[in-house]
């Protein structure tokens, strides 16, 4: 049982652990080296989705987000009041098509194994997807409907997190940075070392995205998460003529690959503002930040694959972030095996916006020794696909 | 002689003073040169006039120094080779050279970016950018895409104009003191009958003066800065206004266009609102104080159908930053006596480097266009050049001691003064949500109240949104009164936020709003579209020159 926590990372993962831990009772300090929300949760879409995992684990874990989301958003609203920017939630559905003849048959076969895992994954006539999307490619050749996929802002999120955290006690601290660990005779973490001077803890919470690995290494562990970038373009606002998450169907091969070169899929969709978002693309490049032209066009050229009509929209800003990525796919959530007082909430890759209430709540029940909502143990960092990863590395 | 062996190629970004300049002396230096301009025209918006189509015999009577810009114009225009690609728009600058960053923090940490200039022959090593421009006119038909990958990039990008938000500034009939500048030298037309310009800083009499040449009335200038403290500014070496004889006679000329015209110069008193229904139809100005903050009961009712207001000027900075060049704390282009900046092959000049003027720009263009061209700053042929550089330095500090934005203007905004337009976000707004969520970060603050995310990307709040949150440039320190010049609300009466880390101050100040990757609108078709494969390779010279 913890009774005080120190997380470091203010992203949506570590905003959402601090809110539910605050409200759970325990003692609370976020410490952010940077600003809160200025790492990979402002550099994403704000997806909260559940189409594009497969069978496992980790779409248990988004079956169980999206079931959290809808309360929170209320929950948030009421607790924060009119004058705190919407969340901008809206559980507005994925459609997901096959733009190839080739690709038509492995959507649907994946699309059936979602829903023998519980998933409502709706196989529509190509006609019907186009009344759901009318400026959609009419070439499609396959369409798969997902009505639980859901959109939320992502930097509102994490802000309204962290605001309904410090509202239970807890302390965000910005500007601070993680140099080192306090142990006592016994190798248990005590505390850490930071910018601002020693900082107790009763355990500490990693969940510092991207950087959770040198963080980790900073704290004497390793912690195989490695960043992956992915780049997004933003058109200048138009009138609303997509009205879904819209995916080509090979999304999945990017989101589901360990190739370090560059890979795009096309996502579409429209934001609350009006503008509509272009993505993505996923490449191992390390921290390297500047801006690839042949990474957009790319982009560009498969988004009017689907919506041709966008040819003529214009592009005015792209931003690009960095998913923390694990070699095996799966998220770190719960306490180190290694060093005692030291709990993961790390590598959720593209998905951490959406898994970021789930992973609160496994954390939660970790913590304080409550029932766990869903199966905790393949999270874990001594799972067995990430052996080799841990061994390799020390 | 090693750079005798290939001609190499110099591409300039912007055809203004500096740009023109820096594409002569490449010339003369014996490079190839590529000079674009995003408009139609050379000249920039310093020498912007009517086109060819419709000439005007009374260009060398609206623009200072038009003998030079003709000079300049004609001789390269002549110049096989040099290339002029007008109608040009850069919309990204990609580096091609290894990433030296490992770790972005995304943090405040500085940027690492190495001084590569000091020890490199920059003769021998090209640019480690691809320049990617469209050419066309951006509203027509398809435009067509060329990619330089140039031995030297100069980049004069110049910069526009600064407005301060206050009620009603978005009404009809409003203008940036640039847009009506634009309106009076590029179409001749007049923007009303009865035209007030207001502000700061020695470019109100320029606007003052092109706005009366067509004919409209102008009530008065009024500028922000009071006498003390334009007499602090500009005559703590008035010797060097002397030496900057040209530049003097600039002032000159405008005040002598002032007394033909009888246009009233009033200073310590701003535009604080603007009135009308659909339209401006008028304007109160107050007496502000050496703050700028306006003085209670002073306020004075006048009736008007336009307003013209600059409150400065902000570096075009988006090419410069994509390029990867280091900033100084008060967030110009760096460089050093060649022009050169922190990136090898690259070099600025003008406006980007410090708001100097068209003197300043002239002559930091043509050492610019000199050393990218593989010569020296210690070349005697340079001597002018860097002289007249010398003279003008101490212009731009002159400019932002004297006119240079106090933190009292804050204080007549209204909660319901837009301060993004394009996304419409009002200064209550903002205000209040930097509250709630403790705002740490610009990226954030942008993000959770959409301003500086709409069409213009910043380009016209970009600067006060992030003073109006603390996290505007450095700027020098304080005046000799005790006040920190222009700084943000930390210092504002009321001030909102400050500044400091771990204090709620903003910790992402990489994330400044002047970081735009996509420099220019593009249309998804034209991004897609392959390029033409005979255009976007190394640029080669067309003609063979001597």
């Amino acid at each position: 049982m913890v009774s005080d926590v120190v997380i470091v990372g203010a992203g949506i993962v570590g905003a959402a652990c601090a809110r539910a831990l605050a409200v759970a009772g325990v003692r609370v300090t976020v410490l952010e080296r940077g600003a809160a929300a200025s790492g990979t949760s402002a550099k994403g879409e704000g997806n909260l989705l559940v189409s594009d995992k497969g069978p496992g684990p980790e779409l248990d874990l988004a079956v169980y987000a999206a079931s959290l989301w809808p309360d929170l958003v209320d929950e948030l609203a009421d607790e924060l009041g009119p004058a705190f920017p919407s969340l901008e939630y809206e559980r507005k559905g994925g459609l997901v098509v096959a733009t190839t003849a080739a690709g038509a048959e492995p959507l649907r076969a994946f699309a059936a194994s979602q829903r023998a895992a519980g998933v409502d994954a709706r196989a529509i006539p190509n006609g019907t997807a186009l009344e759901l999307e009318p400026w959609l490619n009419p070439e499609i050749t396959a369409a798969v409907h997902y009505p639980d996929d859901a959109q939320v802002q992502p930097v509102i999120a994490t802000e309204a997190l962290l605001a309904s955290a410090r509202n239970h006690g807890a302390a965000v601290r910005t500007g601070v940075e993680v140099t080192g660990a306090k142990r006592d005779a016994s190798g248990r973490l005590i505390g850490l070392v930071t910018t601002a001077g020693d900082v107790p803890a009763g355990a500490v919470l990693l969940a510092a995205g991207p950087w959770s690995g040198e963080t980790a290494r900073a704290l004497g562990a390793i912690l195989p998460v490695r960043p992956r970038r992915g780049m997004v373009l933003v058109t200048t606002r138009m009138p609303h003529r997509v009205f879904h998450k819209v995916y080509d169907g090979d999304y999945f091969g990017a989101t589901q690959s360990s190739d370090a070169a560059l890979q795009t899929s096309s996502v579409v969709e429209s934001t609350a503002a009006g503008t509509v978002l272009l993505g993505s693309s996923r490449e191992q490049v390390g921290f390297d930040e500047r801006l690839r032209v042949d990474v957009i066009r790319e982009i560009a050229t498969k988004a009017l694959r689907l919506f041709p009509f966008l040819a003529n929209a214009s592009i005015m800003r792209a931003y690009g972030g960095f998913r923390p990525f694990m070699p095996d796919h799966l998220p770190v959530i719960g306490e180190d095996h290694r060093i005692a007082g030291l709990w993961h909430a790390s590598g959720h890759e593209g998905a951490g916006i959406g898994l970021s209430l789930a992973t609160a709540e496994l954390l939660v029940a970790g913590m304080l020794g409550t029932a766990a909502p869903i199966d905790a143990a393949p999270f874990g960092l001594a799972r067995a696909s990430l052996a080799p990863y841990l061994e390799e590395a020390a | 002689m090693i750079a005798a062996i290939r001609t190499r190629t110099v591409l300039v970004v912007g055809a203004g003073p500096a740009g023109l300049a820096a594409a002569r002396a490449a010339r003369e230096r014996g490079a190839s040169v590529i000079l674009l301009d995003a408009s139609d025209a050379t000249g920039g918006q310093y020498w912007r006039h009517l086109p060819p189509s419709r000439p005007s015999a009374n260009e060398r009577a609206l623009h200072h120094g038009w003998s030079t810009y003709r000079a300049l114009h004609d001789e390269l225009e002549r110049d096989d080779g040099c290339e002029i690609v007008l109608g040009a728009q850069v919309w990204a600058i990609e580096r091609t050279d290894a990433s030296d960053v490992t770790d972005a923090s995304g943090g405040a940490d500085a940027s690492a970016v190495t001084d590569a200039s000091a020890s490199t022959d920059a003769a021998t090593v090209p640019a480690p950018v691809a320049v990617h421009v469209l050419v066309g006119p951006p509203d027509g038909t398809r435009r067509v895409g060329r990619t330089f990958r140039p031995d030297a990039l100069v980049l004069a990008t110049g910069a526009h104009d600064r407005t301060l938000p206050f009620p009603g500034w978005d009404l009809p009939g409003v203008f940036t003191a640039g847009a009506a500048q634009a309106f009076a030298k590029g179409e001749r037309v007049a923007l009303g009958g009865r035209v007030v310009v207001a502000g700061a800083g020695p470019f109100l009499l320029p606007v003052a003066a092109s706005v009366a040449a067509t004919g409209a009335k102008v009530l008065g200038v009024y500028e922000a800065s009071r006498v003390a403290g334009l007499v602090r500014g500009w005559l703590p070496k008035p010797w060097q206004l002397i030496g900057a004889a040209k530049k003097g006679g600039e002032l000159a000329g405008y005040v002598g266009s002032h007394l033909r015209h009888r246009i009233p110069y009033v200073t310590g008193r701003a535009v604080v609102a603007a009135h009308g229904a659909d339209r401006v139809e008028a304007v109160t100005i107050a007496e502000v104080d050496a703050d700028w903050a306006p003085i209670a009961g002073t306020e004075r009712r006048v009736e008007t159908d336009a307003v013209c207001v600059s409150h400065g000027f902000t570096p075009r900075l988006e090419l410069p930053i994509a390029a990867g060049c280091e900033l100084t704390p008060e967030r110009f282009v760096r460089v050093d006596d060649g022009q050169r900046t922190s990136v090898a092959g690259v070099y600025a000049a003008g406006e980007i480097t410090g708001i100097g003027g068209v003197d300043a720009a002239l002559a930091e263009g043509e050492i610019a266009g000199h050393v990218a061209a593989g010569g020296s700053a210690r070349d005697a042929d340079l001597g002018a050049a860097v002289g007249a550089r010398r003279t003008f330095a101490g212009f731009a500090a002159r400019i932002e001691a004297a006119h240079g934005i106090r933190s009292g203007w804050t204080s007549w905004l209204d909660d319901d003064t837009l301060v993004c337009r394009c996304e419409e976000v009002p200064y209550g707004r903002l205000r209040d949500t930097r509250e709630a969520t403790c705002g740490s970060g610009l990226r954030s603050m942008k993000l959770t109240t959409r301003a500086g995310l709409g069409i213009c990307q910043g380009r016209i709040c970009g600067r006060t949104v992030e003073e109006l949150l603390g996290a505007g440039p450095d700027v020098g320190g304080e005046d000799d009164a005790g006040h920190a010049a222009s700084a943000g609300l930390e210092t504002a009466a009321g001030g909102l936020f400050d500044r400091r880390s771990d204090a709620g101050g903003l910790l992402d100040r990489r994330a400044t709003t002047d970081r735009r990757p996509i420099a220019s609108p593009l249309r998804i078709g034209e991004l897609a579209a392959a390029e033409d494969p005979t255009t976007s390779t190394t640029h080669t010279v067309r003609k063979g020159h001597p």
